[in-house]
């Protein structure tokens, strides 16, 4: 096999692993195709098992004979391996560098991993656009599930069932659908189901330099506006970013050929400029220096949180117009993958309670990322160590995991699951034996046949003990619209992420077991009240005929 | 009272301070507080300002709806008023100048506040905190170390409490030298004793030695210090200045300790910055995160750029120093900064609650207050601005210290018995002249002002309150296992403590609070106990054995009484409350969230369940009497209509 030829010291004895906060462990370095794998023989020891995928960037260092690796992961952890043996050094290096960069997305783990667990669910079923369908149905007759996009042909980015207007026929579509970015026309991201409301999706309509316009483009969305009523259009781009798009044969909706509609742009930054603040960021958070105000101006120099704040406060904007003003929202930027997504999917969580469920998480994720054709693969191809050209990578969804967790922190009781459930997508969307994320599309995952050759994340999560870790104990459903404050004071850095590596958490874990005891006790005692009453209750019936004369 | 011009004044607007809402109601002004009291029946809000929290009042100039009044409080509230005639702002204004600077300290709320106690209580609330027997816990006096009567009548050191522990070989005339030779005459004595290693943490001011002064009975009483210790030869002197201002204060017959003079001692700088600095950089801060429509990025610039979390760390990073020194060597050491009331009152207190799990207990907390800042003589009545005053003087030392504590329990959430309210409470209290506690400067101001006959006790009344303050995350044991602390000093674990510096300014909390959740499900699982016991109790009267309460998981820790059923965590019990299926009701099942307890006895608010306090709940359509706004404002981040 092809891996063979890559590794040329397959294993290495006597190597020294150093991780942050944890014990050396020394022992032996072996490679496979997939992975690195450092054993130390001992009983009851600690395996490390890294994913070659889950590199992100190695530096090498020699002392005298022997040499270090330092591995920087996807996940942001950085390890340390002391190798005796030059050659041996460099041989690992060379090998861990090639296998972590493999072109060839059917060469990845996930299309060799088997699982050692029983696949009661198939996550690639739960979540079928025909199913949510039957949802929207039972609510409204206003939307039908659109085929044209059956063969990917209209939209290479959409995956082939949209939901759109019930009067818009395929013809309509399909010149809508050349009248905007990437062939992304209007289809249906969410219905409010207490007023009816609904939210859109779509990419940049083309107007070009000359202000062509699209009559169909017009009717279709102007067929979701109630009698009478205004829709908004949110274009997650500056105004100014908006204009410069005309040059480029893109733009935006012109007031004068879409009068009922009023436009908000927002300023959610492009995918480079958010690679580089993750970069920033992730620099700031493990600079050992001990002074204060060289932490907080990184911090700010990354404008990671100023990110944060932006893309909330948009997705908090078109939850407001749909809940308070009772209108329609039509969300895109420039190509309606990135931004637009962080944006609907985000202000579902506000809107929708079922988004808060474990469930109902996984099914917005598969909806409005997956199936919606955010270029997982080409975002996630590298993460913060990244150095170099990038190739399109952004940490888009990373954005909109860490706006989930600070809107899971304002409301730590509305959420089902719990922060590792989130820590556990940012790490599975950049290294996973799992094929829920690989590829760009909806029609890449079917030419790469995902679901028959890899297994699905979900298939694993949903199971009851993997589910046990991602419950939020203090979850009480509430079924109420959630409005988080986006004040820089109520936004915080995810220590749970960029932080994870830098600090023990043994306090912070203790801590929360101790919080799930004091819950699991509550429940205890209650059972066992009830048992009691119960036995008492029985008992003064049974004993009451003989009291009565 | 003669001071108030006018009692009432109707029709005024309060403005919200973060967004563009405003209610509209009575202004009451009282001997002690003034009063809001919000027009509209329904969720009448009422808010209560004690005037001595209030720490500054600005009329700014008239609008065309009327004259606005600008109220800035120490406990960080900020209100804005509008009062429609300028006649009557004026009458408000002047009056409360006149009554936020108080001239003596009879005027002073805690002489007139009565709870409704007779004497006898009032006597023990004095009684709770016992320093002699703090010292004895410690295991003082001892072979080494015992109690001096030079201070019984205040002859030595003012500024001194009367009881002041030395080591044995100290005698009278090496402490009286040694007095004569420090700043104020406050000679080192005894703060804390880590029993375990014997080794002392002593405190003092500075020493007067100019650029060449020297003073044997210093340097005796130094090495007395030294010898009372059995581990080390050595001893370590914390200067907490920064070495500059320690220079300066040579050129003025001051300084510190030169090493050629004193045997085996360690000198070290740790680089605390003076009152001025701590009390402009406060000031900085509150600019910062009371602007409107702050960005991320001028949020962090002025975070950075007050300082404020910096000088928060120094003192942190003081007191792990002092900590290791102690715990690890074993060495005794003495600290000191100028006077040896404020930066080394902070980096003592820090460096005890770090070595014993004492500390961390509500009583310890209360003791160690008591021990460290009152009874050594922290200034509280100038740096708090209790009476007219220099406001050179005022600095937000304590505060500082309790911001230490608070940054300490986000670390280790399991080794407080109490909760950050119960710090906020103690700022609240410092602050509100209420208690006698904190009256004047020094111990014998406090005798000779009589608070133990004629004020109450803050100790006593926090104690019969404590449920409120409780962690529901503590962890007894976590003292046994973990008596020594050992905080990450890395700067991304230091945060902005939200809830003190906002803790009036509710949109910006977390909805739901998880404190709150774990401390009724703990106050639920005590009553579940009971209920179950009782029912067993029955059960076995009926002749039905049944095993003792069996649950499968045990409680971890002891019972603690129960917690009233009608007080909501931390609020005060003459706050209104607001029961939770009100809340389900008021909001027209639109928001979430839950209620910020916040405010005090004197200070009673109950802010209102307006639906609408979130950032962004004003889009103008929502009116209906404008249906195209040009503009939709959010109240963080302004979004506008490009057409």
């Amino acid at each position: 096999m092809e891996f063979a030829e890559l590794i040329k010291t397959p294993r290495v004895d006597g190597v020294v692993l150093h991780r942050p906060f944890l014990p050396l462990v020394e022992g032996t370095l072996c490679l496979t195709g997939h992975h690195l794998i450092l054993s130390s023989r001992q009983d009851n020891t600690e395996e490390l098992w890294l994913l070659h995928a889950d590199i992100d960037f190695i530096e090498k260092r020699f002392v005298g004979s022997s040499g270090t690796i330092i591995v920087k992961c996807k996940d942001l952890r950085i390890i340390q391996l002391d190798i005796p043996g030059m050659e041996e050094c460099l041989n690992i290096a060379s090998s861990i560098e090639a296998l972590s960069t493999l072109d060839s997305v059917s060469l990845m783990y996930p299309f060799f991993y088997r699982p050692m667990f029983e696949v009661i669910e198939d996550g690639w079923n739960l979540f079928l656009p025909e199913e949510s369908f039957k949802d929207l149905e039972s609510m409204t007759d206003e939307w039908r599930l659109s085929e044209v996009n059956r063969d990917f042909s209209i939209c290479p980015s959409y995956p082939p069932l949209v939901v759109v207007p019930k009067d818009t026929d395929d013809d309509t579509l399909l010149k809508v659908a050349s009248f905007r970015h990437g062939g992304r026309f209007p289809v249906l991201s969410y219905y409010h189901k207490k007023n009816g409301m609904v939210m859109m999706r779509a990419g940049q309509p083309l107007i070009g330099p000359n202000g062509r316009r699209c009559k169909e483009d017009e009717k279709l969305i102007n067929a979701t506006l109630r009698a009478g009523k205004r829709g908004y259009i949110i274009d997650t781009r500056a105004t100014a970013v908006a204009q410069q798009a005309k040059a480029r044969g893109g733009g935006f909706e012109q007031e004068a050929n879409y009068p009922q509609w009023r436009r908000i742009h927002k300023t959610i930054e492009r995918y480079s400029v958010l690679q580089d603040s993750l970069i920033k960021l992730v620099e700031a958070c493990n600079d050992q220096s001990h002074s204060m105000d060289r932490w907080l101006s990184k911090l700010e120099a990354s404008n990671w949180l100023s990110h944060i704040k932006e893309i909330l406060t948009t997705a908090c904007l078109a939850a407001q117009c749909i809940d308070r003003e009772g209108a329609t929202v039509l969300v895109h930027g420039t190509e309606g993958t990135d931004s637009t997504l962080q944006v609907t999917s985000l202000a579902q969580i506000l809107l929708d309670p079922s988004c808060r469920t474990i469930r109902g998480f996984q099914a917005l994720v598969e909806r409005e990322w997956l199936q919606a054709g955010h270029p997982f693969q080409h975002r996630c191809a590298q993460s913060a160590y990244s150095s170099g050209k990038l190739h399109g990578e952004a940490p888009i969804f990373l954005l909109f995991l860490d706006c989930t967790w600070q809107i899971l922190r304002q409301f730590p009781c509305s959420f089902e699951f719990n922060e590792n459930f989130l820590v556990l997508l940012f790490e599975h969307a950049y290294a996973t034996q799992f094929g829920t994320f690989l590829g760009n599309s909806a029609a890449e995952r079917a030419t790469l046949k995902l679901p028959q050759k890899t297994v699905s994340l979900w298939s694993w999560v949903n199971r009851p003990q993997e589910m046990e870790g991602f419950v939020n104990p203090l979850y009480e459903p509430n079924s109420l619209v959630i409005w988080p404050s986006v004040a820089p004071q109520s936004l915080q850095l995810w220590e749970g992420v960029f932080l994870r590596w830098n600090r023990s958490s043994k306090c912070l874990d203790e801590a929360y077991e101790e919080m799930v005891h004091i819950i699991e006790y509550n429940k205890e005692l209650q059972k066992k009240v009830n048992s009691l009453r119960r036995q008492l209750a029985q008992l003064e019936t049974e004993g009451s005929p003989l009291h009565t004369p | 009272m003669e001071h108030i011009r006018t009692s009432k004044v109707e029709q005024v607007r309060l403005l919200d301070r973060f967004s563009n809402k405003s209610t509209t109601g009575t202004l009451h002004l009282t001997a002690t507080h003034l009063i809001f009291v919000e027009s509209n029946s329904t969720s009448a809000q009422e808010i209560w300002i004690l005037h001595h929290h209030i720490a500054s009042v600005e009329k700014l100039s008239l609008t065309t709806s009327g004259c606005p009044l600008v109220i800035q409080c120490r406990n960080f509230r900020m209100v804005h008023f509008v009062v429609p005639r300028e006649r009557d702002c004026h009458d408000v204004y002047s009056s409360l100048l006149r009554l936020l600077r108080p001239e003596s300290y009879d005027e002073l709320y805690a002489f007139s506040y009565n709870p409704k106690q007779n004497d006898r209580q009032r006597e023990e609330g004095w009684q709770l905190i016992d320093l002699a027997a703090e010292f004895e816990r410690m295991g003082v006096p001892c072979d080494q170390w015992q109690l001096t009567d030079v201070n019984r009548d205040y002859k030595v050191c003012e500024t001194y409490p009367r009881d002041l522990y030395v080591p044995i070989t100290a005698s009278k005339p090496i402490i009286m030298g040694s007095s004569k030779f420090r700043s104020k005459g406050r000679f080192p004595v005894l703060t804390y004793f880590y029993q375990e290693k014997k080794a002392a943490v002593c405190r003092s001011s500075q020493p007067l030695s100019g650029f060449s002064a020297r003073c044997l009975e210093d340097e005796h009483m130094l090495q007395a210090v030294s010898k009372a210790n059995p581990n080390t030869r050595y001893i370590y002197v914390i200067d907490t200045r920064p070495k500059l201002n320690a220079l300066a204060n040579r050129a003025a017959g001051k300084g510190y300790e030169n090493e050629d003079n004193y045997s085996n001692i360690r000198f070290q700088f740790v680089g605390i910055e003076n009152i001025h600095v701590m009390r402009s950089s406060l000031q900085k801060l509150q600019e910062v995160v009371g602007t409107r429509a702050l960005s991320v990025t001028d949020y962090l610039v002025g975070l950075e750029n007050s300082g404020w979390l910096r000088h928060v760390k120094a003192i942190v990073d003081a007191a792990i120093f002092l900590t290791r020194a102690v715990t690890v060597e074993g060495a005794s050491v003495l600290v000191h900064c100028s006077d040896g009331w404020d930066r080394t009152a902070q980096v003592c207190s820090l460096g005890s609650l770090l070595m014993d799990p004492y500390y961390r207990t509500i009583k310890g907390f209360m003791v160690l207050i008591e021990k460290d800042w009152i009874s050594f003589g922290h200034k509280f009545a100038d740096r708090c601005d209790q009476l007219d005053g220099d406001p050179k003087e005022v600095s937000p030392i304590f505060t500082q210290f309790l911001e230490c504590v608070w940054q300490l329990t986000e670390q280790f959430p399991q080794a407080f018995q109490f909760s950050e309210w119960f710090l906020i409470q103690i700022h609240e209290h410092v602050h509100s002249c209420q208690f006698g506690n904190f009256l004047g400067n020094s111990q014998r101001q406090r005798e000779e002002l009589q608070v133990k006959e004629k004020t109450h006790s803050l100790w006593a009344h926090l104690l019969s309150g404590q449920q409120n303050y409780l962690n529901p995350l503590y962890c007894p044991s976590y003292g046994y296992t973990n008596p020594v602390l050992e905080p990450s000093t890395l700067p991304c674990h230091f945060k902005f403590w939200r809830n003190m510096y906002h803790q009036f300014d509710r949109p910006m909390h977390p909805r739901q609070s998880i404190l709150k959740q774990a401390l009724t499900l703990k106050e639920n699982n005590r009553e579940l106990e009971s209920i179950a016991q009782n029912l067993q109790a029955k059960l076995q009267k009926l002749g039905v054995s049944t095993s003792p309460l069996e649950v499968r998981l045990s409680p971890r820790e002891c019972a603690l009484p129960p917690r009233p059923k009608s007080l909501i965590l931390g609020a005060p019990f003459s706050r209104k409350e607001v029961h939770q299926e009100d809340e389900d009701e008021l909001v027209e099942g639109e928001e979430a969230r839950e209620d910020i307890p916040v405010g005090s006895d004197g200070d009673r608010t109950v802010e209102g369940g307006s639906a609408t306090e979130n950032g962004y709940g004003e889009l103008p359509l929502s009116c209906g009497s404008k249906p195209e706004p040009a503009m939709v404002s959010l109240e963080f981040g302004v979004a506008r209509m490009t057409c």
